[in-house]
């Protein structure tokens, strides 16, 4: 069952392989975080995140491009989380945010996908971490990437463009964002972290296809399949 | 049962053998028998995902002023936390409070998807003592417990043994232990856990396929104590060793 699930990526960049550890990061675009306006210092959060709050999308989730994913059967639709991945090829160990990018191998397209659900409150594993919810895209060598800080995020469905962000939208840069989680834990090469999900993320029904453009990295498409 | 231990240029499987000059003496794979603090200790198994268990004993959830829930509060780590046993575990400078968090750790040996409750030690490769490290100062309640407090380096630690499942009786009844400096400060036994393995195996299976390698730890009872730069803490479970790793500061990472 690993085998059928195991992402096969073909990654021609070093380290060439990935260590399966994917983080997603919450609320890292100004969009999401202004989305939840006055509630993100109320109860029960009291404050917007002071340090990058982190997730792990675990192995089960990965798949490459071109997968089609089981669509639960007891939700009717899904949120799309389209988002810039970072590919560590370095260990990152308390980088400098202007040091960063000599760790990094490349960037690829993550769609981070979840059942929607209305609290950040608690860690969300039964709405995050389904087979097959986090396809990953080719990766694009750091070196052919100009600026990652400035990449159009563009979600399509059923070829439609339903949403559009930008990378330079974030909260914390790619630097800053790679600074501020190698304070406190080292990044390994094949780790992959994701630089966070733009609102409003777009919602798809079963049977829909997605494809996620950033910039001119490899196009990331997944089908959202029939019951599983 | 098994260590994974580094010794003199390689990785070997290792067992128990009898101890000399009382010091705990291992036997490798290849024949060689070393003491125990010769060689480096690595986690037992090669770890798939990192599941973890938080408020899964009553009287911790208690002690930490949380109401029993009615699903099991579930987060996932992260494999450069992990750690061997004898390790060494950072404790950040001005930090007010770090806890251990003595857990059984339940590996997964074969794969699956909607397990029964009733099937779900079919899938139960062994177990191994877990101390799963909070530092509470970085507490957001954003995804709470958020990765800086539960995903740092060196603060999952797991061994000293994988303990094939054949060999341990009854997993709902093991008494845990941890002391710090040699003194007992936690201790529980796995017959309170909220969500018990069979519950907390078709739990996760009913979202997400388990594999051979996946480890759910457990969730810890109370009696989590404040720990500091060179206090040496132990966690102990019934049949499966002890766990032993030190506290050091800032200044070994040069921090």
């Amino acid at each position: 069952m690993l085998s059928e699930l195991a992402p096969r990526f073909v990654i021609d960049v070093a380290p060439y392989t990935l260590s399966g550890s994917v983080y997603g990061t919450l609320l890292n675009q100004r969009s999401a975080l202004d989305a939840l306006g006055a509630a993100a210092g109320t109860p029960p959060y009291h404050a917007a995140p002071q340090a990058p709050v982190l997730y792990v999308k675990p192995r089960n989730t990965l798949v490459p491009s071109g997968a089609v994913v089981a669509f639960p059967a007891e939700v009717d639709e899904l949120e799309i989380g389209a988002c810039l991945g970072i590919l560590i090829g370095r260990t990152a160990c308390r980088v400098s945010a202007a040091a960063a990018v000599e760790h990094v191998a490349g960037y690829l397209a993550v769609n981070d996908i979840s059942i929607p659900h209305p609290n950040y409150y608690r860690p969300s594993i039964r709405y995050k971490a389904r087979d097959g919810f986090c396809p990953l895209g080719p990766v694009t060598r750091r070196v052919d990437v100009a600026n990652p800080d400035a990449l159009a995020v563009r979600t399509y469905v059923d070829d439609i463009l339903v949403t559009e962000a930008n990378t330079s939208d974030a909260v914390r840069n790619v630097g800053r964002l790679l600074q501020d989680v190698t304070e406190f834990m080292t990044l390994a090469p094949g780790d992959i972290l994701g630089m966070g999900v733009a609102a409003p993320a777009p919602r798809v029904r079963r049977g829909q296809t997605v494809r996620i453009e950033i910039g001119g990295l490899g196009v990331l498409t997944t089908r959202l399949g029939a019951d599983p | 049962m098994r260590a994974r231990v580094a010794y003199a240029g390689a990785i070997h499987s290792a067992t128990p053998a009898a101890s000399s000059e009382g010091e705990m003496a291992i036997q490798l794979a290849d024949g060689r028998v070393v003491r125990e603090s010769d060689v480096v200790w690595l986690p037992p198994f090669d770890c798939g995902t990192i599941i973890a268990l938080g408020l899964n004993y009553a009287d911790h959830a208690r002690e930490l002023a949380f109401n029993a829930q009615e699903e099991p509060l579930v987060f996932l780590k992260g494999r450069g936390s992990l750690l061997g046993h004898r390790g060494m575990t950072r404790r950040p400078t001005g930090v007010q409070f770090m806890h251990y968090e003595c857990e059984l750790a339940v590996i997964i040996g074969r794969p699956g998807k909607g397990i029964a409750r009733e099937h779900a030690y079919d899938h139960v490769a062994g177990f191994c003592i877990a101390n799963d490290y909070a530092i509470r100062d970085y507490l957001e309640n954003w995804y709470r417990p958020n990765l800086r407090v539960k995903n740092r380096d060196g603060g999952t630690v797991l061994g000293p043994w994988f303990v094939d499942a054949e060999h341990v009786a009854d997993p709902a009844n093991l008494s845990l232990r941890t002391f710090v400096n040699g003194k007992l400060t936690q201790q529980g036994n796995t017959r309170d856990l909220i969500f018990d393995i069979p519950h907390l195996i078709e739990y996760l299976s009913s979202f997400m396929t388990l594999s051979p390698g996946d480890v759910v730890l457990t969730g810890t009872p109370e009696g989590v104590v404040n720990v500091v730069a060179g206090d040496e803490v132990v966690c102990e479970i019934d049949g499966l060793g002890r766990l032993v790793n030190t506290i050091v500061a800032d200044d070994v990472f040069r921090r």
